[in-house]
């Protein structure tokens, strides 16, 4: 009983957390990128009915509520039950896959009590795998709202989407693997707390696991450079295009959160999740005031890598499609196999002689990890898979000269 | 066009070294000038409480206005040149004969549609008397159309409002005019 209503609590906090981070991330977004652009941004909605500003702060209830209020059109060509279906199996795939985010366990202190673990699903033991597999089915969203829509320019959307996201899911799965092979366990928490215990995050030791890592979340979460499914400034929509009121909200809401969940994974894999030095302490359990540390610092290292995505999206230009399937699979995927080979050699054959060599394992895995980062950076800019010489064929032109001349 | 044509200059494009094939140094650069712009000063001008600076309020076209003379009175002959230049027919002018001895008309009503209005300065340019002129008000606005039709007595009133700032072409010759009279600056009790 207890065990349910600790659930209960659990999935509350984390749902409005989620939903409120989400409306003010939107409002985040829209001030970073007015300053980057050189604006200030949506400074003026405060309270309503007086001249309080708070900077904007009331700016997503008033979005949220302009999207519930919007007409919810449905085009009559549409497949009704996938067209309805679609945006929620986008959305509660994007929500569910927060289940299993541990955010450290907390001892109250009092007397008969057990520590509680700061996760939904405390104990899964497949919390990667599940986060995995959960995020995969934003797929089928994607697949079935394009589908539904019966749309030819939804359904290009939808189908270049879908080759994306199934493409870049690979090199992800791999970059996770260095780090499972590394840690041994397939437990977020695991994970976090290996990092913790040696205060040698995963960043230093597998920078190449990062960068392929990095740049397949960048890709699953449909963001820019790699947002052509939707790529505003050309096409229409995308997916979504035959979308509006709060079945497009759903659909917007649903990347936000994958760009969440991605920000949540890469603090949890590579950035020692709540760890910070000499801040939240190195054991797996902590008091409530450490427990609220390690909290905030989590937070605050999973707000970083959001504004790093956001600013990302305004520095960089989009990538054509050849190039970024050019880059899943030419690049990042032998990157990320080369990665998951280094560490698997590094843990069968050379962890256990060097350590009793009296070397500093953490130091030599960090220099071997950047090394390798170097090397293979190096080679796969030699070899270029993904740079295509795209001018124009000069032979062509002259075989078509010759052609209207025998004419 | 013939791909053999002599006028036709081949320009082949500069092959990618290793750096420009890392894409590292574009990275760079791109987030280099991202962040700059974050950190660096705003364009912004937050209306309404700042104002954008208008370089040359004379020369800038606003809503207009129609000046007074050095008495007061419309400075307008009623001749009708502004509405025949009108290329947007948004100028309606009713003449009757003056009650004042130094012109034969006035205009009895002068009504500009402002919503129709191109802002295009083609009457203050056929004015022979300098009564019409663009103001620098960019602003404005209003909550019906009838309210956007302003009428002789608007467009007085925003010569009232604007004369200090900006002073009609023909100030100079005023200013001499008024001078010269004892009861400068007056209005006179004569309709308007």
């Amino acid at each position: 009983m207890y065990l349910v209503i600790e659930s209960l609590i659990k999935i509350v906090v984390i749902i409005g957390g989620l939903m409120g981070a989400a409306a003010y991330l939107v409002l985040v977004e829209r001030r970073v990128a007015a300053w980057i652009q050189d604006r200030r941004g949506p400074n003026r909605v405060g309270i309503p009915l007086t001249e309080i500003r708070l900077f904007g702060l009331g700016q997503p209830i008033a979005d949220g509520v302009k999207f519930i209020f919007k007409e919810e059109f449905v085009p009559g060509h549409v497949d009704r039950l996938l067209y309805v279906a679609a945006p929620m199996v986008m959305f509660i795939a994007a929500i569910v896959l927060f289940a299993a985010i541990p955010f450290g366990t907390v001892d109250l202190g009092i007397a008969g009590w057990a520590p509680i673990n700061l996760v939904v699903a405390p104990g899964l033991d497949v919390g990667i795998i599940y986060i995995f597999a959960v995020s995969s089915i934003a797929v089928y969203g994607v697949l079935l709202g394009s589908w539904a829509s019966n749309n030819k320019y939804a359904f290009f959307g939808g189908v270049r989407s879908a080759a994306q996201l199934i493409s870049y899911e690979i090199p992800l799965g791999v970059a996770i693997l260095g780090v499972v092979l590394a840690t041994g366990s397939l437990r977020l928490e695991a994970i976090v707390e290996a990092q913790a215990a040696t205060g040698v995050w995963n960043v230093a030791t597998q920078p190449l696991g990062l960068l392929v890592f990095l740049v397949a979340s960048f890709a699953e979460s449909g963001r820019l450079p790699f947002d052509l499914a939707e790529s505003e400034q050309e096409l229409v929509g995308g997916f979504h295009t035959e979308y509006s009121g709060i079945k497009l909200m759903m659909y917007l809401v649903a990347e936000y959160l994958h760009m969440i969940a991605g920000s949540f994974l890469i603090v949890l894999l590579f950035f020692g999740g709540w760890h910070f030095w000499g801040l939240t302490g190195d054991g797996p359990v902590a008091g409530i005031g450490v427990a609220l540390v390690r909290i905030a610092v989590f937070l605050a290292k999973v707000l970083a890598v959001i504004l790093f995505f956001m600013i990302a999206r305004w520095s960089w230009p989009r990538f054509r499609f050849d190039q970024l399937m050019g880059l899943a699979w030419k690049v990042m995927l032998p990157l990320g196999l080369v990665n998951l080979v280094a560490v698997a050699v590094w843990i069968e054959y050379l962890r256990t002689p060097l350590v009793a060599a009296g070397l500093p394992e953490g130091l030599v895995m960090a220099v071997a990890g950047w090394l390798l980062l170097g090397v293979a950076g190096l080679a796969a800019t030699a070899a270029a898979p993904s740079a295509r010489d795209n001018r124009p064929d000069r032979s062509l032109v002259a075989r078509y000269r010759d052609a209207r001349e025998a004419r | 066009m013939k791909s053999d044509d002599k006028s036709i200059r081949w320009v082949e494009e500069p092959p990618l070294g290793l750096a420009g094939r890392s894409y590292l140094p574009l990275l760079v650069g791109g987030m280099t000038t991202t962040l700059k712009h974050l950190v660096g000063p705003k364009m912004t001008v937050e209306s309404p409480e700042q104002r954008h600076a208008i370089v040359d309020p004379l020369g800038y076209r606003g809503v207009h206005r129609l000046n007074r003379d050095a008495q007061g009175r419309v400075k307008c002959v009623a001749c009708f040149l502004c509405a025949t230049a009108c290329p947007a027919h948004c100028i309606d002018i009713q003449a009757a004969e003056s009650p004042w001895p130094d012109r034969e008309k006035y205009p009895e009503s002068f009504t500009i549609d402002e919503l129709r209005c191109i802002f295009c300065g083609m009457c203050e340019e056929a004015c022979p008397v300098d009564a019409i002129e663009l103001t620098s008000l960019y602003d404005l606005s209003g909550k019906s159309r009838e309210e956007m039709i302003f009428d002789k007595a608007k467009l007085l009133s925003v010569y009232d409002q604007t004369k200090d700032a900006e002073p009609m072409r023909s100030a100079q010759a005023d200013l001499a005019a008024d001078a010269a009279r004892p009861d400068s600056g007056r209005r006179g009790e004569e309709p308007t």
